[in-house]
This record gives structure tokens, sequence and C-alpha cells, in this order.
């Protein structure tokens, strides 16, 4: 692994990223560079393109026929968008968590087992089960789930849910998490747990987090991109950001205006 | 808290060739799956249609018939009696006599010859006779039709030495082929006639009338009131359990097995109501019992497809909740329900099992005038035909067969159409 | 539109205020009687039901005066056609309805064997994997299939699928009956597919995306997202797909009247020939007979049991279905 200082190599890099769904243009002409092991938030009014963004990473808008996103996109390098790029070894790559919790019908353990099972990370099953654990511990769920990994997933809270599909995710060891609002669907205490994770969890992965929430991209990450209708207004640090925005919509998101 | 171990990569990318071929594979099967449908489909039609296309065409013998008056009607009276049951099979085999003049000397031998022509020759000229008495005296050219055995051998589904036709036939057959009384023709008979024993006149207008009169009576049933009570479900039911019973009953009726309403229709209208057997309205009153379900089903479907929004407007503007139904929400729906009673009314047309219950399976000649006639109905025939000996049925069991197929065609294209045409999104 | 809006308008609203009151309840009464005939006709749907059982009951108690309930559905013997003197009513010919039972069962099974896997993978298939254009292709020919009359199944069965298996048996040395279990079965399996590929698209199509992204999301291939999250989520209603297709199956007629043989053989090798319930109803009911005796009812008894047994798959089928769309509305 690159273990140079961020600032040199970013993770992944966004170059003209234009997406259309159908005709309606999502993103427009989106430069942004995402760099390792940092937490990187990405704020701006409902229906701007954070999500679409965030999808045009680990290539989950291939999923949407209407869906088409023109430029370039590397990840460590690698144009993720070359036809030879295999879908399944990218997404390994770089992981995803919801807006909303989406537990397959399963039990607790077979939810966590599940990625590492199909790209065959478990040699056996005492591996596999030390991979749940430390997964499930890592996502701040061991505790309350260590007793009852055979009871179906989907009988959890809403946060736990979340929480285990962080786990989830980890547990196939991928270089970069994206997660998609992960706390729009969680109280206070749940949120600050899963914020007290993503700070863990930026020693070893890249993050990417959408959020509407201010306070929480100021608390967890180190910068933060703000969108517009479809244009990424600004990009820098966190603290620069939030406290001498550049641009004026900027401004006036941060401050309440718009959005 | 363990360290993140050796970087899966390395992993991974071992697995995936493996992966990529199980992915290609499970591929494979679904469009297999299709490719097997389909292959299936077009073996069905491939081997109906190469069956069945011969029917469409019949042999035929060019006789220059003289209709004698001496034999037709020696009192000279044209009387419309005497004319109808006048033997005019015998004008045929004197025809027959006219080109093979050595042949008609023995009795055995005449009656070889006269095997050749169907016995609907002689009906034939019964009907232009009776149509036209002025005919008589005079000598005519007409193309009869051949027995079906004949039929067969032209059409190349029997050998000429399969043992069917002594030398002599073969003789006789060679010779008019020579002198260019042999043709094969478009079959008008197979529209025009009933039901026959004998092959080569056998047609389905007897069938087609029947089903005409059992689908008319299905619709005029099964339409108002499974329309209606789609309404009152769809609309104004209220939600509890005996709606839930009726709406769980009414699904159910959907998968009853067709042969059970045939037993139902067997035994409350011709057994409690004592009804005609092989009447294509009883027919018809099984099958609407049938397609009910069905209508209910997809006229439920077109109302709740219909928005809200448009039956509150109009009640907002102060029409009762019938006159919202009546006046907005049910012609929105129509198209919806056309297309849905037209898909029932097909699969009725193609429903046997319960006709055959009812005793639509007798074998009928005259073409049904009204639907209380005796009738059979188009699967009825494909059915009886399959089950008859002659080889020459065969190929008018595939013939009907595509008629039938041609009606359903006709009927599921017409539904596709309407849905075309109409379709809406809100 | 706009000028029916305008209609009503212009028609209703000065009947509220200004109608006489017999007009107003003259119209309240067409709806009331409107309203009558609607809920009524919603009873003929129940009616018919009821019709069906009370019939079907009602003869076969007349059948089970002559021949006892007990060897009804446990005799091994079927073969009505026997032994019929004008004394003996009662005991003409052996009822024994075990051998349809399993004729039918054996007939049902080789039918799911071809329609259960070719069923599913087409519905996973126009579900998951066809583009819209393919679907486009695809769909109409599984419709087509599902519009084809069966009686022409069970005339392409004849003509061509029992020659066929009988030829390529005799090929390898088997003993095959020209009217085989296995012709008829594989005719009727390929009808049904169309049956249960359509139930179980739909209720693949309603496997939440979420689901599905969140496989692919871990780097799960299509095929795995299918068959370890997509199938198993969905696994209740393609249960229902499949119970109706037994329900189908068990009721066809006309391809086993055609295409299977009429004599009881007690055997489940496909090879041979056997029976099922729906043929024997139909030799029952067709040629002269009264409409009193034993073989008549018979078939009625026969009706009964196909009747309680595929309501009762239609309804279990029908429960999961229904369960199975409420969990993921
Ligand atoms: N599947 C889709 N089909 C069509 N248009 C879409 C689709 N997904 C998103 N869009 C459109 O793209 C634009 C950006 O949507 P996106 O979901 O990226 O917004 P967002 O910033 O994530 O908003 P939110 O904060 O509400 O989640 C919106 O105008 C949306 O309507
Ligand atoms: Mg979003």
């Amino acid at each position: 692994m690159d273990m140079s200082p961020s600032t040199i190599r970013p993770k992944l890099t966004a170059r003209g990223v234009n997406v259309f769904y159908d005709d309606a243009h999502a993103l427009k002409q989106v430069d942004l560079d995402i760099r390792a092991h940092e937490v990187t938030a990405l704020i701006g009014p409902s229906g701007c393109g954070k999500s679409t963004f965030l999808r045009c990473l680990n290539r989950m808008n291939d999923l949407i026929d209407i869906c088409r996103v023109d430029g370039d996109i590397r990840l460590d390098g690698e144009d993720i968008y070359d036809p030879a790029v295999d879908l399944v070894y990218l997404r390994a790559r770089i992981g995803m968590v919801f807006q909303k919790p989406n537990p397959f019908p399963k039990s607790i353990h077979d939810n966590v087992a599940y990625g590492p099972k199909i790209h065959g990370l478990a040699r056996s099953r005492a591996e596999m089960d030390e991979i749940v654990a430390s997964s499930l511990e890592r996502a701040g769920l061991w505790e309350e789930v260590k007793d009852r990994l055979d009871a179906p997933a989907t009988g959890l809270s809403g946060g736990q849910q979340q929480r285990l599909c962080i786990a989830r995710a980890i547990a196939v060891r991928p270089e970069v998490i994206l997660m998609d609002e992960p706390c729009s669907s969680l109280d206070p205490i749940a949120t600050a747990r899963i914020e007290a994770l993503m700070d863990e969890l930026k020693q070893n992965f890249t993050i990417v987090i959408v959020t509407h929430s201010m306070q929480q991209a100021a608390r967890v990450s180190q910068r933060t991109a703000f969108f517009h209708l479809g244009d990424l207004v600004e990009v820098g640090d966190t603290d620069t950001v939030f406290t001498q925005p550049v641009d004026p919509r900027t401004e006036s998101y941060i401050s309440g205006r718009i959005g | 808290m363990t360290d993140p171990r050796q970087s899966p990569t390395e992993t991974i990318l071992a697995s995936l060739p493996r992966r990529r071929r199980a992915e290609a594979r499970f591929h494979f099967y679904g469009i297999a799956a299709i490719g097997i449908a389909l292959a299936f489909l077009i073996l069905l039609i491939g081997a109906i249609g190469h069956q069945g296309i011969g029917a469409f065409s019949q042999t035929e013998i060019a006789l220059d018939v003289t209709l004698d008056e001496s034999v037709l009607d020696p009192s000279g009276t044209r009387d419309p009696e005497t004319l109808s049951t006048a033997n005019y099979r015998a004008v045929v085999r004197a025809a027959l006599g006219e080109i093979f003049p050595d042949a008609v000397r023995k009795r055995r031998d005449r009656r070889k010859l006269t095997a050749l022509v169907s016995v609907g020759a002689g009906f034939e000229l019964r009907e232009q006779v009776l149509e036209n008495p002025g005919l008589i005296g005079r000598t005519m050219r007409v193309w009869a039709p051949a027995d079906d055995e004949v039929d067969m051998l032209f059409k190349g589904v029997t050998a000429r030495d399969s043992g069917r036709f002594t030398e002599k036939q073969l003789g006789w057959l060679d010779r008019l082929e020579a002198e260019d009384r042999i043709r094969s023709a478009f079959n008008w008979r197979f529209f025009s006639n009933g039901d026959s024993r004998e092959p080569e006149l056998a047609g389905i207008l007897g069938a087609m009338s029947g089903s005409f009169f059992a689908l008319m009576t299905c619709l005029v049933l099964s339409f108002p009131l499974g329309v209606m009570a789609a309404i009152y479900l769809e609309e104004f039911a209220p939600r509890n359990r005996w709606t839930d019973l009726v709406e769980i009953n009414i699904n159910n009726l959907a998968a009853v097995p067709s042969i059970v309403f045939g037993l139902l229709g067997l035994a409350a209208f011709l057994g409690f109501m004592g009804m005609a057997r092989s009447a294509p309205l009883v027919g018809g009153m099984v099958l609407a019992l049938m397609t009910l379900p069905t209508i209910i089903i997809v006229t439920r479907a077109s109302l709740g497809a219909v928005p809200p929004s448009i039956r509150e407007a109009a009640i907002g503007l102060g029409a009762s909740r019938m006159q919202a139904m009546l006046h907005h929400t049910l012609p929105l729906a129509t198209p919806g329900i056309m297309t849905g009673t037209i898909i029932g009314m097909a699969r009725a047309l193609g429903e046997l099992a319960p006709l055959i219950m009812i005793g639509m399976v007798a074998f009928i000649v005259d073409v049904p005038q009204g639907p209380l006639d005796p009738a059979s109905a188009l699967p009825v025939q494909v059915y009886i035909w399959a089950d008859s000996p002659e080889r020459a049925f065969a190929e008018k069991t595939a013939a009907a067969i595509i008629v039938l197929l041609a009606f359903l065609v006709v009927m599921n294209l017409t539904a596709v159409i309407l849905r075309r045409r109409f379709e809406r999104r809100w | 539109m706009a000028q029916t809006v305008a209609a009503v308008r212009g028609g209703t609203r000065p009947s509220l205020m200004a109608a006489p009151e017999g007009r107003r309840a003259r119209q309240v009464l067409g709806e009331r009687v409107l309203l009558g005939l609607l809920a009524a006709s919603s009873l003929v749907a129940i009616l018919t039901t009821v019709g069906i059982a009370l019939s079907l009951l009602f003869e076969t108690l007349r059948f089970l005066d002559a021949v006892p309930l007990f060897d009804f559905l446990f005799g091994l013997n079927w073969s009505p056609q026997i032994a019929i003197r004008e004394d003996q009513v009662g005991s003409s010919g052996a009822f024994g309805v075990i051998p349809l039972l399993v004729g039918t069962g054996l007939i049902a099974a080789v039918a799911m064997t071809v329609a259960g896997p070719l069923g599913l993978l087409s519905a996973i298939y126009l579900a998951e994997y066809a583009s819209p254009r393919a679907r486009s292709f695809a769909k109409p020919i599984l419709e087509i299939l599902a519009g084809i009359p069966t009686v022409v199944y069970g005339f392409f069965a004849v003509l061509v699928v029992a020659p066929f298996v009988r030829d390529s048996s005799e090929a390898v040395g088997f003993e095959v009956s020209s009217e085989s279990a296995l012709a008829a079965g594989v005719v009727m399996g390929v009808m049904i597919v169309p049956i249960v590929s359509s139930i179980a698209d739909d209720v693949i199509s309603a496997v939440p995306q979420s689901l599905r992204e969140g496989a692919y999301g871990l780097g799960a291939t299509k095929s795995e997202t299918v068959r370890d999250i997509v199938l198993p989520a969905a696994l209740p209603g393609i249960g229902g797909a499949l119970l109706l297709g037994v329900s189908r199956a068990i009721g066809e007629t006309m391809i086993v009247v055609m295409a299977a043989g009429l004599s009881a053989h007690l055997t489940v090798n496909p090879l041979q020939a056997v029976t099922t319930v729906t043929v024997q109803m139909v030799a029952l009911l067709t040629g002269d007979q009264e409409f009193d005796s034993p073989k008549t009812l018979a078939a009625f008894a026969l009706g009964l049991l196909l009747f309680i047994a595929t309501l009762i798959l239609n309804l279990i089928a029908l429960m999961l279905v229904r369960r199975y769309r409420e969990r993921y509305d």
C-alpha cells in the first residue's frame, strides 16, 4: 500500500465528471481529489448531486439504465471507467454504506460474512468467525450482538442495522468506504458512535461521506466539498471551508440561507 | 482491535476468473431457458403448420356432367322435392363412364372407379341444380372433389405402392392427370361445410359458428357481471373480512381447473335446470363462469390504475361517488377493461375440457343457426378430428388448429393494439 | 376532460341548491339500486364457488352410497368399465383412486421438472439480466406459450413429442409406451413455464433494489447477488409460483386426455403409460350413460378430490405470494 503522505498522491481523482439521467444534467464538470486516510465530506442542498457523485466512485450508477457518466475517475491512478475494469474487484476495493440500512434477510453473522465468503477471504470457519467478530467489533456492534449472531439481522434496531452494514462493508477490507448519509435514520447516540467509528476507521481506510449535517461534517471530516445544483462549488480543508468560504453560495448554505 | 491483515487484493484477484465463468454460465442458463421455450414454440408452430397446410388445398377431378332429365327429373315437373332427392351420384357415375367406357362394364370396376370421386360431387351438383333448375338437360364441366385417399395420394402423403389403390385405379388416375382433369384447388369446402365423416368434405363452419354462439353467450354474461362486480369491489366495497374473502375466492376461482367448471355445468345446467346437451348456450354459460374471475381481476386493476385525484376532483365539484365513477373513472379504465376482456375471451375460445363435460363433443353435421342448436366448437372439432382414424383427418386437425390460432392471434393483437393505443402513464 | 368537468359543475351545482326534493331523492334511490346491483354481481363469484362445492359434494355423496369411501380412497384398482350387470349397479367395476393419484402425481412431477427450472430461469433472466430490448423479445415468447390452447399442446404431444420420446428411448434400449407419462408430462411442463415465470418474475422484481445494491456494493457478481440475496428474499413468492404451477398440472385435462393413457397402471416409471384423475373424468362422462350410474357419479367424486387438492394448493400459493408482497410493500 502506498504509505507516502496523502498530500502527494490522492487516493481518488475525479476530472471533468458529468452525469446525465436521460437528458437531465445532474453533475457538471466536477473535479475533485479524495486523499487517502482522510474523511472527505460532501455537503450541499438536497438534489445537488452528492449521492450521484458518490455512486460514480464505485460505479453504482451502472445499475441505473438511464444514467450516463462522462469524465475521468481514477483510483490510485487507474481509470475505473476503463472497459477492462472488473466491477467486482473495483467494488471490493471501494465499499459502500447506504443511506437506508439494508441488511440482507440473513443472520447477523451471515450478513457480515457474506463479503468475505464470496471473495474467498477466509480459509476456514474459524478464520471467518474471526473476521466477523473483528468487523463487528470495529463497527462498535460486537458487544450488543455477540450472543445472538444467528438471529436475523432484520430484527436489529435501525442504528444497529446501520452499524451492521458498516461492519459488512469493512469485513471485505476495502481501501475506500463511501457512506451516503449513514446517520440520517439514527438518533444522536447512535450518530455519535458512528462518528467515533469513522475517526477510528480513517487510519486504515479512506472515507467519503455525504451528510446534511454541517456539524457532522465539521466534526468528522478533514476535507469538505460543497455541491450546488450539480456544480462542485468549493472544496478545501474543512476548517477553511467552514470559517472562510470563498464562494458566496457556500457561505449562504453554511449559514443556513439556502438548502 | 486487530490491525488489517494482509491486503485481500491478491485473493480477490485470484477468485475473479472462476467467478466470471460462473457468471457467464448463469447468464447462459437464463438465455437457454428462453431459447428452449422459443425452440418449442417454433417446433410446435412449424409441425402444425407443416401438417395442416395441405388441408387448405383439395384435389379435384374434372367431369363433363350431363344433367340428364330422364335421370334427375323423369316427370319433368322441376318439383324441388324431386330435385333434392334425385340420384346425382348416377349422373357423376355416367360422367366417369364417358371417360372410361370400358371400366364401367364390370360392376367391380365401376365401384372402384366411382370411389375415386367424393360423394360430395353429387351433393354439390344437387346444390347447383336446386339453385338453378334450368341447368337440367345441359352438359357442363364441373370440378368434383376427389376422394380423400386420392387427395392424400396427390399430396404425396400416401405412396402409390401403399396398397390403398389397385393397379387399375392408379392407371385411371394417371390418365385423368394426363388429360389435365386433375387439379389442386383452394379448399373452400373446409370453410363452408360442417363436419362430415368424409374427410374431403369436412369443414369447420359448424365449429366456428358453434364457437361464435358460445363466445357471444360468454361475453354477454361475463362482461357486465364481471365489470359490475369489479366496480363494486374496487370502488364501493368496505374493506373488511368479508370482502377479503370475496377477493381470495375470486383469485382462487381463477385457478380452479376448467374441467371442474364443466362438472358444475353438467350438474347445475344440464342436471338441475335440464337444459339441452351440446348447446352453445350452455357451453357459453360455463365459459362465462370460468371467465368471470379474469374479467373481475383485470377490471379492478384498470380501475385501480386511474389516479384517485380524478375521482376526488369530480367529487370535489359536487358529483356523487357513483357519478364520479360512472362519468370519470370508468371511461378512463375502459381500454384496460376491453383489453382484459378480449384476452379472457381468447382463453375461453381455446377452452375444451368443460365443453366435453357438458357433452359438446357430438358429431354434428349441420351448421348451427342459433345458440340452442346442437353444435361443436373449434377446439372440440380439433379434438374430434384428432381422434379420427382416417389419415386425411390428421391434416384437417392441424388446419383447424391453424384457424383456431389465427383467431387467437387476431384477438390478442387487437388487445395489444388497444393497450398500446390507449396506454397512459399517470 | 375540461369539458366534462364543466358539465358536472353545470349539471350538479344547481341541483344541489335548487332541485326539487323529489328529483334529488330519485337520484339517490337510483344510485342505491345500482349499488345493490353492483354488490349482487360481486356475489356471483361466491355463488360459483358454492355451486361447485355443493354440486360436487351432492353427487359424491350419492356415489358413496354405491361405493364405500374406503374402497374409493384407498383402493389400488381402478377399472370402472368392467362387469356391469343390470342387477348389480352398486358393484360395477372397481373404483380405487390410488392408481389415478399416482399417475396424476407422476405426470405433474415430470411437468414440474420441466416447468420449475425453465420457469425460474426465464424469470431470473427477464427480471435481472435482460435489457429492455431483450425483454420485449423474450416476454412475448412466454406470453404466446401461455395463450396456446391446451388442446393444441395435446395434439402436438401426440404428433411430435410422443413419437420422439418413443424412438429416442428405444434407440437406447428402453421399452416405452407410446402414451408414456414422459411425453405428456414434458409438454405439460412447457405449458406451465409461463405460469411459473410470470409470477416468479413479478416476485423477483419486487425484491427491493436496496438489497441488490447492498450485495453489488460488496463486490458480488450478478449471479451471486441473485443466488444468495434475491432468490432467498423472494423464496416465499417463488414457492407460491411453483405451487400454482403444480395446481395447474394436476388440473390440466386436454394434454393428458390426448397424450396419456386410459388404463390405470400403478407405476412411477415415466416411460410407461399412466392415467390421471382428469383423463378418467373425461372417460367416465363421454359416451352414453345415464346420469345416475356410479360411473357418472364417480366423475364427480374425482372432481371433488381435484377441487379440494387445487383449492389447498391455490390458497397456500396465494397466501405465500400475498404475504410476500406485504413484506416488501
Ligand atoms: N435514478 C435517478 N433517475 C433520474 N434522476 C435521478 C436519479 N437519481 C438522481 N436523480 C436526479 O439527479 C439529481 C441529483 O440527485 P442526487 O440523488 O445525487 O441528489 P443528492 O444531492 O444526493 O440529494 P439528497 O441530499 O436529497 O440525497 C436530482 O435532480 C435527482 O432528481
Ligand atoms: Mg442523496
